[in-house]
């Protein structure tokens, strides 16, 4: 009741925009632990309309009526023990009724015990990668290549016009439903957190520790949601995408994601046409490097190298290679091996050497990347 | 009075010196309480005008106006100009200007360090805004500045560190002299359960600042070696912990956040008094409240890391015990409510100025209650929830008490009454445009809108607009207060030693201006 | 100048913090930092009625260009019984490079009862470019071990600390 009189609220307040959905509260969510949450949320918020009801009653009451233009004398009253008693009494009690419920949840979500099923979540500047440890697959999620074209500054795209704008990913982290995951958090440079509102929590990724959580999610759907921690320049631009599918959609998704992995390592075998490396590289650009790097390749002076006329891009091969598979210890530059497959380093170092006009014409193929690892 | 104004004469052969230098060399309580009211107010400024630069960026989704890494920078700086720059700064300024004459002491106790602990500031924010300009930007990682992240910092790095140092040392010294001064110089028959309140929250405020800022210029001393000397208090590589550096931030931050306020509550506490014609409901609880308020902030820190993966016992005392705030904060706002309960009140720019402060503060305070509530913040935790609860208690709370005090005892300050026309037109945009600013970023936070964020989801378009155009109202109506503060100084109607009707209190039996020494002879208190 | 004293005090309280901190977390395994004993300290008795799941995971952190995995996945194990696993590093570069792994459990409480006579991450370890090498560890789980725990996490992030 309370939701819908607050959307009713919403819709004379706003009449403008284009979507109808305003948010105007928290979300129910779609796991056990989110709706106990969001009943913690509707109880101490009503308690406090009271107890303000009460208090500003009381205030504006007083402000109307005991005013020296119509009349009032000052009384000369200035305490009572027992007024103080009281109002140091009732409000402990308040908070002792409100205590009992907040310690079950919390104690709720301290029960790691019998999952089902572990997914390590790592944040990375500005990605999350998602493996599973049951299933020996992993992902690596990217703000959508789309959006982050629109997401440059004045890119001149409507990014009304983009459905779930900075809110898309190209890797989405797939879940079954009903069973219990348990999230474990880490990050590979800075702090991050993990939070899905629709799970009902966050939690911070931390660099060299882990942390966990779970959630058992109760219908399929959608749940998107983002990075909470200040993790520098691209702390807006890392969403979170779950999905989650009936136990056999998922597995079917598991068994696509193996055939996927294979079919990725046998096509560094094979020798790329320089356009095939471009377009790939285009792609792999824009998800990972863009938002350093640029769009233009010209980088922000001061904070991030420009790659066009780079010494290290337009130098030897295997000096850029070197760079990109080993990072610059100190910056914000990761060692990119561990994270893309041969092929992606491959494509995006063509594309880095022949595009921004670098025109080195130099073609990196996949073999040589999968060489270097030796 | 006549003997007041003969001791002004008196004393006028050595006043203060002429020219520039009167403002460098000064170490009068009233002429360095006016320079940090003014350096106050230009930081307000500074740190407003960058408000306004994130409201912008964040009128619309997309990128307009600057890049994330602007923006970053903006949302950092802002911050450590307004707590370090904007609301402490004004608040010693107060102290200054009102502790010798509230107590019945001539000046302060310590005037050269008077001097100095001013003059420091000054160059500290040149210093830190400097850094806006160097390679690779200001710092960017928040004002919480929380390793690793803080250690990817540009060239800017060592001058914010040094800055805070400055910063802190100035707080530092000028909590000292409040302490001596209070301790030493106060006239016959002022017991400590006499003074006023406002006397009592900066008592109070220095000892909280003495143990607090110390352990911040620990903890980002730790972050200066972590980053040049190769120490790893804070970096897992090296055996540390990112996390420790949360706790030992907190353990300053939390204090601070009661030093933001403390000298908030004892405003209030003058200023409703005086226009509900009524003494203050509850004198000792109030200070018993503060106290307790004050006591109960060292235990409460990790409030602000519930997300950080502590153990549920920890999450549980650090729960209750945030809890437990909520009860000498209730004690004081039920006090202020019995204060007007029957008064006689008129509704003067600073009178209005209070009653927005408790009601809006309360809100503040209410959200702050909902953030305590350790599963439920877990939801909560840096989204604009979080920016909401703040801004209502920071701006609505200290800055509107900061404004009411300016406008309640400007006229004893300068002997000219302030335009109160102006002066209600001030309030009431002030009062309705921080409301459209922060409410609805109550709602965006609740739908899931993170903070620090430049860019965002276009579900989030309304209410950000709104609480943008909000943004630009409040930020213009200050420049109307600071044409008032203007006006007023140079000229307008000869104010009253009593200035108020229900004024009690030492710096009210002072002439309009007072003379520049406030007390020469002890005044008797009854 | 009593004031003076308590603000150096509270300086040097600051810097106190790291060590408490330190001492706290042993304590409370707050932040899921593992213990070390020597073999002669780890004979402690043998739960044989009770068994825990030991989860290995291996992270790297961003700037080190290893691939880090552990060669099982996790064991059953008895509490006060001595136990071996090993993680797999592979340098991925050709340039030779130094990594220091720090361990970290969850839940943090089980860290303290996490109990290690030998392991890799005792000292720093040195990959030539391409090298693979076997990173052994040899464990026991205190039987102290709150009952209600049934699986500790026990995770390594290797840093690369190179010169």
């Amino acid at each position: 009741m309370a939701v819908r009189g607050a959307a009713a609220f919403s819709s004379l307040l706003i009449p403008m925009g284009a979507s109808a959905e305003y948010g105007l509260n928290m979300t129910e969510g779609a796991t056990s632990l989110s709706h106990e949450v969001y009943g913690l949320h509707m109880t101490i918020l009503w308690v406090c309309v009271v107890i303000g009801a009460v208090v500003f009653g009381a205030m504006f009451y007083s402000v109307f009526k005991h005013r020296k233009s119509k009349g009032a004398v000052a009384a000369n009253f200035h305490e009572s023990t027992f007024a103080e008693f009281a109002w140091t009494i009732v409000p402990i009690l308040i908070l002792v009724s409100m205590a009992i419920p907040a310690t079950k949840t919390l104690l709720a979500m301290d029960d790691l015990s019998d999952s089902d099923m572990t997914i390590k979540v790592t944040g990375i500047q500005w990605k999350w990668k998602y493996d599973y440890l049951d299933e020996d697959i992993s992902l690596v999620s990217n703000l959508a290549p789309e959006h982050a074209k629109a997401s440059q500054r004045n890119s001149g795209i409507d990014v009304t016009k983009i459905e779930n704008y900075l809110l898309e990913v190209d890797n989405p982290v797939v879940v079954p439903v009903g069973k219990k995951i348990r999230f474990l958090m880490t990050a590979n440079d800075v702090i991050h957190s993990w939070w899905v509102p629709a799970l009902g929590w966050k939690k911070d990724a931390i660099p060299g520790f882990v942390n966990e959580m779970w959630a058992r999610i109760d219908k399929p759907g959608t749940y998107r949601g983002q990075c909470a921690e200040l993790c520098g320049k691209g702390h807006g631009f890392m969403p979170i995408v779950v999905v989650a599918k009936s136990e056999a959609d998922y597995k079917d998704w598991v068994a696509m994601k193996r055939e996927e992995k294979a079919a990725t390592l046998a096509s560094a075998d094979r020798a790329w046409t320089k356009d095939e490396l471009m377009k790939k590289g285009q792609q792999v650009y824009t998800t990972t490097c863009m938002a350093c790097h640029q769009a233009n390749g010209q980088g922000l002076p001061g904070a991030f190298p420009a790659l066009a006329g780079s010494p290290v891009v337009k130098g030897p091969v295997e000096g850029h290679i070197g760079v990109v598979m080993n990072g610059r210890q100190g910056t914000a530059m990761a060692a990119f091996a561990g994270l893309m497959s041969d092929v992606d380093i491959a494509a995006v170092i063509t594309y880095e050497r022949n595009a921004f006009g670098n025109d080195t014409g130099d073609v990196v193929q996949p073999s040589t990347i999968k060489a270097a690892r030796k | 009075m006549s003997s007041a104004t003969a001791i002004h004469d008196a004393h006028d052969d050595h006043g203060p010196s002429k020219g520039i230098m009167r403002w460098i060399t000064t170490t009068n309580h009233k002429d360095i309480g006016t320079l940090y009211l003014i350096f106050a107010l230009i930081m307000f400024m500074i740190g407003g005008a960058m408000a306004m630069i994130i409201r912008a960026e964040l009128f619309q989704p997309g990128m307009q106006l600057v890049d994330p890494a602007f923006f970053n920078q903006m949302t950092t700086v802002h911050a450590l100009v307004m707590i370090f720059g904007g609301v402490m700064p004004a608040f010693t300024g107060l102290a200054n200007w009102l502790i010798p004459m509230m107590i019945g002491a001539p000046d302060m106790a310590l005037p050269r360090m008077n001097n100095w602990s001013f003059w420091i500031l000054p160059f500290a924010f040149t210093m830190l805004l400097s850094t806006l300009f160097m390679n690779g930007g200001g710092p960017a990682a928040g004002w919480t500045m929380y390793p690793p992240l803080v250690l990817q910092t540009g060239d800017a790095f060592p001058f914010m560190i040094l800055s805070i140092h400055m910063m802190g040392i100035s707080s530092i010294m000028g909590s000292i002299n409040v302490i001596v001064t209070i301790m030493n110089m106060r006239a016959p028959g002022m017991t400590l359960m006499k003074m006023p309140l406002f006397v009592w929250t900066w008592l109070i405020t220095a000892y909280l600042l003495i143990a607090t800022m110390p352990v911040l210029a620990g903890a980002v001393t730790m972050l200066l070696t972590d980053k040049f000397f190769g120490t790893s208090f804070f970096s897992a590589a090296g055996g540390g912990d990112p996390v420790l550096y949360q706790h030992v931030f907190w353990f300053f931050g939390h204090p601070e956040v009661y030093i933001l306020i403390l000298p908030a509550f004892g405003i209030i506490s003058q200023i409703i008094p005086t226009f509900a014609r009524k003494p203050l409901f509850g004198y000792s609880s109030m200070v018993y409240a503060t106290a307790s308020i004050a006591f109960l902030s060292f235990i409460v820190w990790a409030h602000h890391m519930f997300t950080v993966g502590m153990p549920t016992a920890g999450e549980l005392f650090f729960m209750y015990a945030t809890m437990m705030i909520a009860v000498p904060t209730g004690v004081k706002v039920f006090n202020w409510v019995s204060t007007m309960w029957r008064g006689s009140m008129t509704f003067e720019t600073p009178m209005l100025f209070a009653i927005a402060f408790v009601f809006l503060f309360t809100i503040g305070g209410f959200s702050g209650l909902m953030l305590a509530i350790a599963p439920a913040d877990f939801q909560y935790h840096d989204t604009y929830f979080v920016v909401a609860h703040f801004h209502y208690v920071l701006v609505s709370g200290a800055v509107f008490s900061i404004m009411a005090a300016a406008y309640y005892w400007m006229p004893k300050w300068t002997g000219h009454m302030y335009d109160e026309k102006l002066g209600k037109i001030h309030f009431w945009l002030s009062a309705i445009s921080m409301n459209v600013l922060f409410f609805p970023q109550h709602f965006l936070g609740l739908a899931g809108m993170p903070r620090r964020i430049p860019d965002y989801s276009v579900q989030f378009t309304g209410f950000n607009q709104i609480s943008s155009i909000g943004g630009f109202v409040f930020g213009l109506s200050q420049v109307l207060f600071c044409y008032i503060v203007y006006k007023t100084i140079k000229g307008g109607q000869p104010a009253t030693d009593n200035v108020w009707e229900g004024a009690h209190g030492l710096e009210w039996t002072l002439p309009s201006p007072p003379p520049y020494h406030s007390f020469i002879e002890a005044p008797a208190v009854k | 100048m009593k004031i003076g004293v308590v603000v150096i005090a509270m300086f040097g309280f600051g810097y106190l913090l790291v060590p408490l901190y330190n001492v706290f977390c042993d304590i409370t395994g707050l932040n899921g930092k593992t213990g070390r004993v020597s073999v002669g300290e780890a004979n402690a008795a043998i739960q044989a009625d009770r068994v825990v799941t030991v989860e290995f995971v291996g992270n790297i952190n961003s700037d080190m260009p290893w691939e880090f995995r552990p060669l099982v996945k996790s064991l059953k194990v008895h509490p006060g019984k001595l136990y071996d696993a090993s993680f797999m590093a592979h340098n991925l570069t050709d340039k030779r490079i130094v990594g220091q792994a720090i361990p970290s459990i969850s839940p943090g409480v089980g860290g303290k009862y996490f109990n290690k006579t030998e392991c890799f991450c005792f000292t720093n370890q040195t990959l030539k470019g391409g090298e693979e090498k076997k990173m052994p560890l040899r464990f026991i789980v205190d039987p102290n071990l709150p009952r209600h725990i049934k699986r500790l996490t026990l995770a390594y992030t290797f840093f690369n600390i190179t010169k």
